[in-house]
This record gives structure tokens, C-alpha cells and sequence, in this order.
């Protein structure tokens, strides 16, 4: 992390006091116990206390902390619900950690132009549950959604098991209220499409709170599906079932939700809630497809076929509700299952070609076990976005160390066969030092231009997401390149 | 005006760097197809990108394919189709507007424009998944990938969509591709005022059928259609699109029929005169003459779509409704307050088709609030510092 401003921390009380007055009442919280509350994100083997969190409940009062900050050059980490999986909302020893969780109001449902506009701080799933009686609902479904809010998702940009058909947070928002760092406050986009400008949206979202805070959010909603069901396919290998992942979309099907297991993550679900899933297969895969219901009847016909064709060895379609909610049941746990067979575990999230998921589980097994540790796969097949959890003991000397080593030997080769580090859980602090491996030292430095544009001083989530910290002055300067790259056939200016 | 012809990103970095030394400026070109899009640029030398050419990577089962920036967009088209796929986003033929020119993939990325389907399957944007480029600070740089779903680093290739080259010059693109639908209906409706058009389609939008498309023309409007049914008509028509799989398709267009004709007269388009009749509405050719008429796009919040739609027409202009009423599109002499009146229904509006002289003299695009305006110029320069790219396409002066 960025070294620590050392005259920060000596102002610290003064700091506080100031801030006090711009959020007052219950607004900012600086007492060791207080603090310990917000001393990590969903990645919980890096923790830190805050200099102070800061609680603010309307947009003014962010700005005004923001302004304040950027003055006193004081770092600022926003924070949603803190399960971020990649170190995002780790605070800063030296920087306050900006708590939207009273921004937690759902401004406006509305219907006819399929939208809503909430506040960050509002959960993903509450959404759903205020869109449903008018036969709408929030897309991107998250496994944390009970818990995940809104303004976090926009920041990573999150996923869930029905992007595959969906997509991922950035297709189905609208608009932002944003606050810079220097306070100002901008809207982008909004109920209205093609607003022309540069899609400053577009690189908000997924920019892991290091642009600006959301302060307000206008999301697309869409009409609940007539009907919908799932198919639970049994395979004998996850190599089969890849194929046959890679055969469905290969038949111009796109289902609304494609998802995996292996052995082990089967293993430890049927343990745990009993989803009735076939304990001979060495993968499943649970296929959903929904829409009109002669579309959905006549799509799982052929998906049926396809995993047949394709050496499936169960093959079951839901027949009601009920056994759809239990197929899924599994998957939906499998997060909790694991971890009552482990101690700890590491989520990892790459994203590769379909074509080389049998291939890439393979690999992991061996580097797993060279590595001396287990994983267990549970993950979205339909878009090769992989979930690898690496299974370890926290209290055995060196596993910490040997998971994230074997976490990065994982993402190294998820790059090598033409993947990325990260589907949907972002950067943070977990994928930082292995961006490198993805992009040039000339990527990186054009994605921070973009930063200065935003954050000049670099106080907004500093120390996540890139690898080595460069100032904007330096940045910007016009450097090397610049007349020294003539190439002699091209005509001259 | 020496044509600038480069075969790579390299050639593409050289120049961009002599061009920064020597103090020139580049207009940016694929196909020339959307020169007459934005304002006019005042550039002392035009790159051309046409022979940075040629699909680099194709996997149907991967939904994915990557090009070369000056890709004409009838080559991926032509080859997505051998393998039942598509741009689903359905890039619009702009030629009735601005134009001939062969479209190059770069072009239409730039401008990020999209077709009917948008409504069911998002913008351009939304499908740009990678990009390589050359910034103005003369660097090859790439950000995105090649796969469906990733969130490594900012989302440049979103930033570069809709730029009109004023960021650098994309030499790749990697694109997220769909099948393309079996089978496709669209159900027209006869004779329905705005305000019930403007209802109809806000039900529609939200209910179980799954319109692929929903747009509303007025009848001397629907009267220059090429398309028989509509032309004939003598009267408004809404038209509902519904695309997938065709038994669904059949139950679907079943199921539309029997709601839109408990009210209405309702005729069904097939093929031909369906793919027709979409691609008039998808950018406006319905209004293209007569040709000394500026022609506008406004983009609305969907329920507000009729009420602009009259205001406008109250105001002299004519126009029709697409994407379920989000889009307007509009032919309206000066001074119609074209700006103003998208502003009052909670939209905007670009100026898409007027000489030259009156593109440099109207605003082309909305008005922006002065804080995004002036985060916007920190953008630019965060790219083009020296200020080399497309110089006045978007804002004067810039
Ligand atoms: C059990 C479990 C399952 C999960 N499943 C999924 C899944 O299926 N798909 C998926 O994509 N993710 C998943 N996640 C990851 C996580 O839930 C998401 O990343 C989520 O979007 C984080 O939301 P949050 O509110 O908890 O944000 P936080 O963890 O608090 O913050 C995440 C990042 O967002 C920034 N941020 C938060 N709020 C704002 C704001 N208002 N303005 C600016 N920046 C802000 C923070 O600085 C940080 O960088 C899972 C996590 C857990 C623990």
C-alpha cells in the first residue's frame, strides 16, 4: 500500500473533529471499537483500521467531506456493504473509509420507463423486491445479494448467474449522480439514452471507487420472464461438460444462466442441503432457460439433446417451481457448503475462452497439487468467467502464503489462454500486482491518465487496482515518443 | 492534403507522433461513411484507416470476434451470417442520411451507433469488448479483452465508443457477437393517435411477449415507407417486432395480434418486408428527404417519447418514434429549439444530418452541465493532450 502520510495521522484528532462538523450526529465514527467494524472487505486476510469512517446520509455532505479531504490531502475509501471479494473497500491506515450505507432509500420505481433510481447504499436484491409488483426486476443477480448494495456493484461492475443472457451491471444502468473528489457533483446518463458526450458511465462502472462516489444510481429494470426452468445435467468429466457448455451456445441457444460444479463442490453441497444432485458425475451443470413458454419448452428439448449427444448421464428438466428452486438450491449454497468442508478459502475469478475451460481445470488440479492444496470449482460456464476456490488452513504455517500463490499461478494462466484476471469480483488489492501480466507499463499509465481526469491528487482508493502509483504531473508529460518514430517510406508533414 | 495510409498500429503510433511534432492535426477515416456525423473537423490531414483491414480472430462458439479497425463492417457481416450470428445490436444503415461509404467496423464503433434491437439488446457499446489503440501521446495501448465478461481496469473500450475519434485511433476491436434469431415477425398496428401509441408501446415494452423492436410512425410519415403495407397504409403504424426461435415466434405474433387487434386493424410483415421496413426506421431514412432538411435524434426517456413527439410536430417538425419511444427522430427546419424541446422531456438531442456550414453553426450535440463539460475536456486531454484527433468533431474548439 502507499506509504502513510505521517503529518495525516498527526492531525488525526483535528481531522475528526472537522469532519464531525460536516456530518454531525452518529456521522463519523473514530473509536477503536467502532473502527474495527470496517477493518476489511469480503477479502479477510487483509485488514487495516481506518483513520476514521465517515457516515454521511445525503449527496451534499459527501461533497463537502470530499472537498475537505482533497484540502487536507487526505485519502477517501468508499465502502458499500464491505463483500467485495478483491480488497476494494480495504481501508487505508491514513485515509477515511466514506460509508454509504444510509444512502439506503429506493428513490423511485418507475414502471413505464422500465427504470428505477435508488440510492448506493440500497441492496441489490431490494431492488427486485420493489420492482415486483409491477412484473419488473433488477437483472444482474450477484450470490451476494441479500447483502451487496447497489453503489458496489457499480463499482465492480458485478455479475451473478444470469449475466450470461443479461449482462453484468454496466448493460443494465442507466445513470449515475457522481461525486469527484474535489466535490463537484456530475450526472451521467440517466432515464434518457444516446446523450451523447464520452461514456463516462461506462468507465465509472467497474472503476472499484478509485473515480469518484456514487451517490445515486438509475437502473434499468426488466419484465419478469413468463416462465422459466432449469435443466440439471450430469456428466462424467468436467471436460464433458464443457463441451457441452460450448455446444449449446455453438447451437444458438443463450441461456439466461449456464453454471458448473465439480466433484468436490458437488460433493460438499449434496452435504449441506441435499439438492438431489447425481453423485456419479464428476461435473454438473444446471442450464436454465426462460422467456414465452413455448420458447422455454422447446429450448430445453434441445438442450436436452445437445447433453445427450454430448454423453450427459442425468438428465433431468425441472417440472415445476419448486424442483427449479431445489436444482438451483445447491448452487446457490455451494459458497457456504464449501466452506464447512475447509477452514478457509480463497474465491478466485478469472474469465477464459469457453473453449479452453476442460483444459484450464486440468492445469489447476496439477498446479493445486503442487502447490500441496485442494480446489473446488463452482463457476459461470455460459461465459468461461471461473470461481476456483482454493481450499486452505489459515492456521497452518505457509497455507496462507501457498493459496495466494496458487491463486496467482491460477490468473497467470487464465491470461495465458487469452482470458483476464477478473470476470466480476475487480482488482482491488487481490489481482493489483499481477496486472502487469495483462497489460504494458503503456496501458497502465493511459488507464491512470484517465484517473488525473477525475482525481488529480490520487486520493481517491489509492494503492488499489494499479500496481505502481505515478503522479499526474509526471503522467501528463509530453515525453520520448513524440517526432522520435519516423519511418522513412511515410510521407512527411 | 496528403492521404495518410498506414498498414498498422505502428505506422498508425509513427505518424500519430510526426503529426504531434510537426504540429498537424488528423481527421480519422475507415469508409468515409459517417464524415458527415458530428461537427465538421477542421483537420490539416485526413488518416485514412482503410488498409488496417482484416478479421484477426473469429470463434462462433466463443461469441466473440476480433477485427482490425478499418474492417469493412459488410466483410464481418457477410462472415457472422456463414455462422448464424450477428452484431446484435443491429448497426443501422446510415446511408440515406449522410451518405455512401463503405462502413468500417472503427466507424461504426466511434460513432457507437445502433439499430431497433437496441431496445432488447443494448447499444453498441454494450458489445465492444476490447479495443488496441493509438493514444495522442503517440503509445500503442490496449484495455478490455477478448472475452464476454471482464472488469480488468477501466472500461476503455466503452470510452471509445461514441468518441468520434477524438481519443485516439482504434486500430483493433474485439466485439461480443449473438445468434442471429431464426425467425422474425413484425405485427403493425393501423390508425392509433401518438398518446395511444405512446401507451401501447409503454405496455408492450414491460409485458411478457419480448419485442425485439416497437417503434410509431405518423401517416405522412409511414407514407414515404418503400415497404408496401406501410406506405399503403393511409394511416399511422406501430410496429412490433418479435424474433427467436419459431415456435415462439408463431405463439408470440399469435398472442400480439390478439391484443393489438382487439382495438386496432393489424397486418404482420414477413422476411423481406420486415428486415425493410426496420432498417428505414433504424436511422431515420424515413425522413431523409427532402435533403436540405436537418435531420435530428433525440433520445428520450421512453414514456416521454409521444408527448416530445407532438411537441415537435406542434413546432412545425415531423417525426417518428423508435426503441418503444426513447428514440425520436426528427426533421425540423431552423429555428425549431430542437435542443430546447429534448431538454423539456428530460432528453437530449444530436444534430445528425445538416450541411456542413449549418453543423459549424448550430450546436450538433446537446448542451452539457459546465462540471461534465469541463471533466469532459480533462478526459480528452488525459488522451490528446496535443489536441491531434478529429479537432472540432465534437466540441468547437477542442
Ligand atoms: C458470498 C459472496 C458471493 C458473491 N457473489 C458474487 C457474484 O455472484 N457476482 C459478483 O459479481 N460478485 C459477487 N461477490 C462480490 C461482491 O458481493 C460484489 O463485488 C459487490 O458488488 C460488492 O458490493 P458491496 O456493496 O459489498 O461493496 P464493497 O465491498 O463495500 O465495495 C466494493 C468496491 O466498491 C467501492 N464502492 C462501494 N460503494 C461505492 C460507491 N457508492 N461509490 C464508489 N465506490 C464505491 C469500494 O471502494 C470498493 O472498491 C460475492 C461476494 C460474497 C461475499
Amino acid at each position: 500500500m502507499p506509504a502513510p502520510d505521517l503529518a495525516v495521522l498527526a492531525r488525526r484528532a483535528a481531522l475528526v473533529a472537522r469532519l464531525r462538523s460536516l456530518v454531525p450526529g452518529e456521522g463519523v465514527i473514530a473509536d477503536e471499537v467502532g473502527l474495527r467494524a470496517y477493518d476489511c472487505d469480503g477479502l479477510t486476510a487483509y485488514r487495516q483500521v481506518p483513520l476514521a469512517v465517515v457516515l454521511p446520509e445525503r449527496t451534499e455532505q459527501v461533497s463537502a467531506v470530499l472537498r475537505f479531504c482533497q484540502s487536507e490531502g487526505v485519502k477517501v475509501v468508499p465502502r458499500g456493504a464491505g463483500t467485495g471479494l478483491s480488497g476494494g473497500a480495504l481501508p487505508l491506515t491514513d485515509g477515511i473509509v466514506l460509508g454509504l450505507g444510509k444512502f439506503n432509500r429506493i428513490l423511485e420505481v418507475d414502471a413505464a420507463n422500465r427504470c428505477a433510481v435508488v440510492q448506493p447504499g440500497v441492496t441489490n436484491l431490494s431492488v427486485s423486491q420493489a420492482a415486483a409488483p409491477h412484473g419488473l426486476y433488477y437483472a444482474p443477480d450477484p450470490s451476494s445479494q441479500i447483502a451487496c448494495t447497489i453503489g458496489g456493484n457499480v463499482a465492480e461492475n458485478s455479475g451473478g448467474v444470469h449475466c450470461l443472457k443479461y449482462g453484468v451491471t454496466a448493460t443494465n444502468l442507466l445513470g449515475v449522480e457522481l461525486v469527484l473528489m474535489d466535490g463537484t457533483v456530475v450526472r451521467l446518463g440517466g432515464k434518457a439514452g444516446d446523450a451523447g458526450g464520452y461514456d463516462l458511465l461506462g468507465v465509472v462502472t467497474g472503476s472499484e471507487g478509485l473515480l469518484g462516489v456514487v451517490t445515486e444510481a438509475t437502473v434499468r429494470l426488466l419484465p419478469a420472464p413468463a416462465t422459466a426452468r432449469a435443466l440439471l445435467l450430469g456428466f462424467t468429466t468436467s471436460a464433458d461438460a464443457a463441451r457441452c457448455v460450448a455446444a449449446v451456445i455453438a447451437a444458438g441457444i443463450v441461456p439466461a444462466g449456464m453454471e458448473m460444479m465439480d466433484k468436490p463442490a458437488i460433493d460438499a453441497t449434496e452435504a449441506f442441503c441435499h439438492p438431489g444432485y447425481p453423485m456419479d458425475a464428476g461435473a454438473i451443470l444446471i442450464v436454465e432457460l426462460d422467456g414465452h413458454a413455448v420458447e422455454v419448452d422447446e429450448l430445453v428439448e434441445r438442450v436436452a439433446t445437445i447433453a445427450r449427444d454430448g454423453g450427459a448421464t442425468t438428465v433431468r428438466a425441472s417440472a415445476d417451481e419448486d424442483e427449479r428452486l431445489l436444482f438451483w438450491k445447491g448452487r446457490k449454497s455451494a459458497f457456504p457448503a464449501v466452506g464447512r468442508i475447509t477452514p478457509d478459502y480463497l474465491c478466485m475469478d478469472g474469465t477464459i475462452p469457453r473453449a479452453r475451460v476442460a483444459e484450464v481445470l486440468e492445469r489447476m488440479t496439477a498446479l493445486a497439487a503442487a502447490r500441496g492444496l485442494r480446489v473446488a470449482n463452482v463457476f459461470h460456464a455460459g461465459d468461461g468467467n471461473l470461481h476456483p476456490l482454493i481450499l486452505y488452513d489459515a492456521n497452518e504455517p505457509g497455507q496462507l502464503e501457498a493459496a495466494e500463490a496458487l491463486g496467482a499461478d491460477i490468473l497467470k494462466l487464465c491470461v495465458e489462454v487469452g482470458g483476464v484476471l477478473t470476470g466480476e469480483h475487480g482488482v482491488g488489492i487481490e489481482k493489483r500486482d499481477l496486472m502487469g501480466t495483462m497489460f504494458s507499463d503503456a496501458d497502465l499509465a493511459q488507464q491512470q491518465r484517465l484517473k488525473c481526469a477525475f482525481d488529480p491528487d490520487g486520493l481517491a482508493n489509492p494503492g488499489k487496482v494499479f500496481p505502481t502509483l505515478h503522479r499526474c504531473a509526471e503522467l501528463g508529460r509530453m515525453h520520448v515518443h513524440e517526432g522520435q518514430l519516423k519511418f522513412a517510406h511515410l510521407p512527411r508533414f | 492534403m496528403a492521404a495518410l495510409n498506414p498498414a498498422d498500429a505502428h505506422e498508425v503510433r509513427a505518424i500519430v507522433g510526426e503529426a504531434m511534432a510537426a504540429g498537424a492535426t488528423l481527421a480519422v477515416e475507415g469508409g468515409g461513411s459517417k464524415r458527415g456525423l458530428g461537427r465538421p473537423v477542421a483537420a490539416t490531414h485526413t488518416l485514412s484507416l482503410v488498409r488496417l483491414d482484416g478479421i484477426i480472430d473469429y470463434a462462433p462458439s466463443e461469441l466473440v470476434l476480433t477485427a482490425r479497425a478499418g474492417t469493412a463492417l459488410s466483410v464481418i457481416e457477410a462472415l457472422l451470417a456463414q455462422h448464424g450470428q450477428h452484431l446484435a445490436f443491429e448497426p443501422p444503415d446510415t446511408s440515406a442520411q449522410l451518405g455512401p461509404g463503405a462502413p468500417t467496423l472503427g466507424g461504426l464503433v466511434a460513432c457507437n451507433l445502433a439499430g431497433p434491437r437496441r431496445l432488447r439488446a443494448g447499444a453498441c457499446r454494450d458489445h465492444v469488448l476490447g479495443i488496441e489503440a493509438v493514444t495522442g501521446f503517440a503509445e500503442i495501448v490496449k484495455a478490455g479483452g477478448k472475452v464476454v465478461k471482464n472488469v480488468t481496469g477501466y472500461d476503455l473500450p466503452k470510452l471509445f465508443a461514441g468518441s468520434f475519434g477524438t481519443l485516439g485511433v482504434m486500430t483493433a476491436i474485439t466485439m461480443k457477437v449473438l445468434p442471429r434469431p431464426e425467425k422474425t415477425r413484425t405485427v403493425l398496428v393501423f390508425g392509433l393517435d401518438g398518446a395511444a401509441a405512446g401507451s401501447l408501446m409503454i405496455e408492450l415494452a414491460r409485458g411478457p411477449l419480448d419485442v425485439s423492436a416497437l417503434a410509431y410512425v405518423p401517416r405522412a410519415v409511414a407514407a414515404r415507407s418503400a415497404v408496401g403495407y406501410v406506405a399503403g397504409a393511409g394511416s399511422s403504424v406501430l410496429a412490433a417486432r418479435l424474433e427467436g426461435p419459431p415456435r415462439s415466434v408463431l405463439a408470440r405474433t399469435e398472442a400480439a395480434r390478439a391484443r393489438l387487434g382487439a382495438h386496432a386493424p393489424v397486418e404482420e410483415l414477413h422476411g423481406h418486408n420486415s428486415a425493410a421496413l426496420w432498417r428505414e426506421i433504424g436511422f431515420g431514412a424515413l425522413l431523409a428527404a427532402p435533403a436540405s432538411r436537418p435531420v435530428w435524434r433525440l433520445g428520450v426517456p421512453p414514456a416521454d417519447g409521444a408527448a416530445a413527439l407532438r411537441a415537435l410536430e406542434q413546432a412545425g417538425a415531423e417525426g417518428y418514434l423508435d426503441a418503444a419511444g426513447g428514440t425520436l427522430w426528427a426533421a425540423a427546419e431552423e429555428p425549431v429549439p430542437v435542443h430546447d424541446l429534448a431538454a423539456r422531456h428530460g432528453g437530449t438531442a444530436m444534430l445528425v444530418r445538416a450541411p456542413a456550414e449549418a453543423r459549424a453553426r448550430m450546436p450538433v450535440f446537446a448542451p452539457q452541465a459546465p462540471a461534465l463539460a469541463a471533466l469532459e475536456r480533462r478526459v480528452k486531454q488525459a488522451f490528446d493532450p496535443k489536441g491531434v484527433f478529429e479537432p472540432g468533431r465534437r466540441v468547437e474548439g477542442v
